[in-house]
């Protein structure tokens, strides 16, 4: 299949420590095609930060990465540092978790959001402002020219998140690469971040790849799942929200608490590493 | 806190801080043994007319309060004081030698700042063994008196390669500039050394923060992330270093100035110790005072540039 935007094979990343190995993605294997949302969620250190870091090649130099990334069928791993550059600069946008901490807090809102076009686009600075408040005018932030002269930390975390989805934008990349990215802000600002992001990445035609914890906005704005457990994928597609085939999946999916009846104690998952591993031995 | 107010705030620190130190200079110097007298009369004494004579032109006999007071107030109209042992104005002889020790403390400032920077930026980023030379030579350097250093370099490069002269302060433009070259490069190797490993702290610091991520995935150049996005950040403590420092460096001339025969402050303080000379000691520690408080409140002003989160006169 070379139709795919992003293919993923058999990537394993081991860290090396002083007492032996840990291998923490083991054989993550998936596809976006252009256009295409992918929802990954799975529980806390599953792998899906490292995944996405992956993707970027941005994991520490102290892991041992095999496996093939392909990008528009050039490989991520095999590309040298200005390949490598260019690719991070026009083909993959990364939105973070914790805008507060992703925004250099000493340079100004304006730039932060027009550096790399200036310095890597050759956009003249005059240019590159008016792009900037015309994206930041789309993502829902009044008064975007005042709001370029400030400072992060005059901004609060929904509308810095909405700076930093614009500044991915402002890149037109072709794939989005979102790590839990309301996962940081107010309950209220969340739905408002997620739907613009939603709705600016569909207008643009963008891929998105979204990590969350949460299982009904990953199915609402995802065209498919993948849940990762233990540095695997142990399903993906259209079909997980509605009706899950992996034991993992099953259970995870009827942790949720539901907000029609109260129940006395959450269930607890009883799907461990070992059942895991019992799992993949039955298998194969 | 406005501008103004700050600078309202800060002078008003300044001249009680000045206070302070002047009373407590005056008291040491009251309280130290020996007296200007043995100096005015010389090895055999006087007379105890002369001796008379000298006290009440000196009013070395009235109570303390009284001295303290009618120098504060000499002060207060410009006037620093008469040296008993130059027969000259305090004025006269500060403003004649603050240019030679202004010039030294420049040129060393700027070593340091060049050299503590950029050695502790290249040991951060290189790492390996270039940190490790680095860091060496920082201990050394940190760990070698200035002096030994003065002497080192007066035998290499003055007396045995003959690039520099020994001793003095030049007439003027480049020959002063040659002939502080060798001091500064003695008064700054300790500081650089400082500097360095702070930079070098500061860099790795800020080197692994997640703003620095979001530039690299954003694919800017890694030169402009290490300018714009970690050195730019680690300003903060650098900047506090190299003021203090700067603010300590007049004071630590005086060690370097000997050694070079250089006229300057720190060569006329240690003489006027020795020859109890007190209004130039009190007057030559003023200048002090005021420089370090002035150096600080630069490097105050600096932080709301360096950071805009840092708010003048906030205590955050």
């Amino acid at each position: 299949m070379t139709d795919h935007l992003l293919r993923l094979d058999d990537v394993r990343a081991t860290l090396r420590l002083r007492d032996g190995e840990q291998t923490l993605l083991n054989g993550v294997s998936l596809e976006i095609g252009a256009g295409e949302a992918l929802g990954l969620v799975g529980e806390s250190g599953s792998g899906k930060s490292l995944t996405t870091r992956a993707i970027t090649r941005m994991l520490d130099p102290a892991f041992r990465v095999s496996g093939e990334i392909l990008f528009d069928g050039a490989s991520v791993p095999r590309m040298n540092a200005q390949a490598l550059r260019r690719y991070r600069q026009r083909d993959v946008g990364m939105i973070f978790q914790d805008p507060r901490a992703h925004v250099n807090p000493v340079h100004r809102v304006g730039d932060f959001l027009t550096e790399a076009l200036v310095r890597d686009r050759g956009v003249d600075r005059r240019t590159a402002e008016r792009r900037a408040v015309a994206l930041l005018d789309e993502v829902g932030v009044r008064n975007p020219e005042h709001r370029l002269r400030q400072y992060p930390h005059e901004l609060s975390g929904g509308l810095l998140q909405r700076v930093m989805i614009a500044s991915v934008l402002l890149a037109e990349p072709k794939l989005i690469l979102a790590d839990e990215p309301t996962t940081a802000l107010d309950v209220t600002a969340q739905s408002d971040v997620m739907a613009i992001l939603d709705e600016q990445r569909r207008a643009r035609g963008l891929a998105l790849l979204f990590i969350t914890h949460d299982l009904e906005l990953a199915a609402a704005c995802c065209d498919r799942l993948a849940v990762m457990y233990a540095g695997e994928i142990v399903e993906q597609g259209a079909h997980v929200y509605d009706a899950p085939t992996h034991p993992y999946t099953i259970e995870l999916l009827g942790a949720r608490p539901s907000i029609d009846h109260r129940v006395e104690r959450l269930p607890v998952l009883r799907y461990d590493r070992a059942a895991h591993e019992l799992l993949k031995t039955e298998a194969s | 806190m406005s501008f103004g107010a700050y600078l309202a705030r800060r002078t008003g620190g300044l001249l009680l801080v000045l206070l302070v130190t002047s009373f407590i200079v005056f008291g040491l110097l009251y309280l130290a043994p020996g007296s200007p007298l043995a100096f005015i009369l010389g090895p055999r004494g006087g007379t105890t007319e002369q001796i008379a004579a000298v006290t009440a032109q000196y009013h070395l006999n009235d109570p303390f309060f009284v001295r303290y007071v009618a120098w504060l107030g000499d002060l207060l109209r410009g006037d620093l004081g008469y040296s008993i042992v130059y027969r000259q104005d305090v004025s006269a002889l500060i403003s004649g030698r603050i240019g030679t020790t202004l010039a030294l403390v420049a040129m060393a400032a700027l070593l340091i700042a060049v050299v503590g920077i950029a050695a502790g930026t290249f040991a951060a980023l290189r790492g390996g063994w270039s940190d490790q030379l680095t860091s060496t030579l920082a201990a050394i350097g940190l760990s070698t008196p200035s002096f030994v250093i003065g002497v080192a370099l007066i035998s290499v490069f003055a007396v045995g390669l003959g690039w520099f002269p020994t001793f003095g302060s030049g007439g003027g433009g480049m020959d002063t500039l040659v002939h502080l070259a060798l001091p500064a490069v003695a008064l700054s190797v300790a500081s650089a050394a400082y500097l360095a490993r702070i930079t070098r702290a500061s860099v790795l610091e800020e080197r692994g923060r997640e703003h620095v991520q979001t530039a690299t995935v954003r694919g800017l150049a890694p030169g402009y992330i290490v300018r714009h996005h970690v050195l730019r950040n680690s300003l903060v403590p650098i900047v506090t270093v190299l003021g203090l420092t700067i603010a300590t460096l007049i004071a630590g001339a005086v060690v370097v100035e000997n050694v070079f025969a250089l006229d300057g402050l720190g060569s006329l303080l240690v003489r006027a110790i020795l020859q109890r000379d007190f209004a130039v000691v009190q007057a030559v520690i003023l200048v002090l005072v005021v420089a370090f408080v002035l150096v600080n409140a630069v490097v105050d002003v600096l932080y709301t540039f360096i950071d805009p989160r840092i708010v003048l006169g906030s205590r955050k």
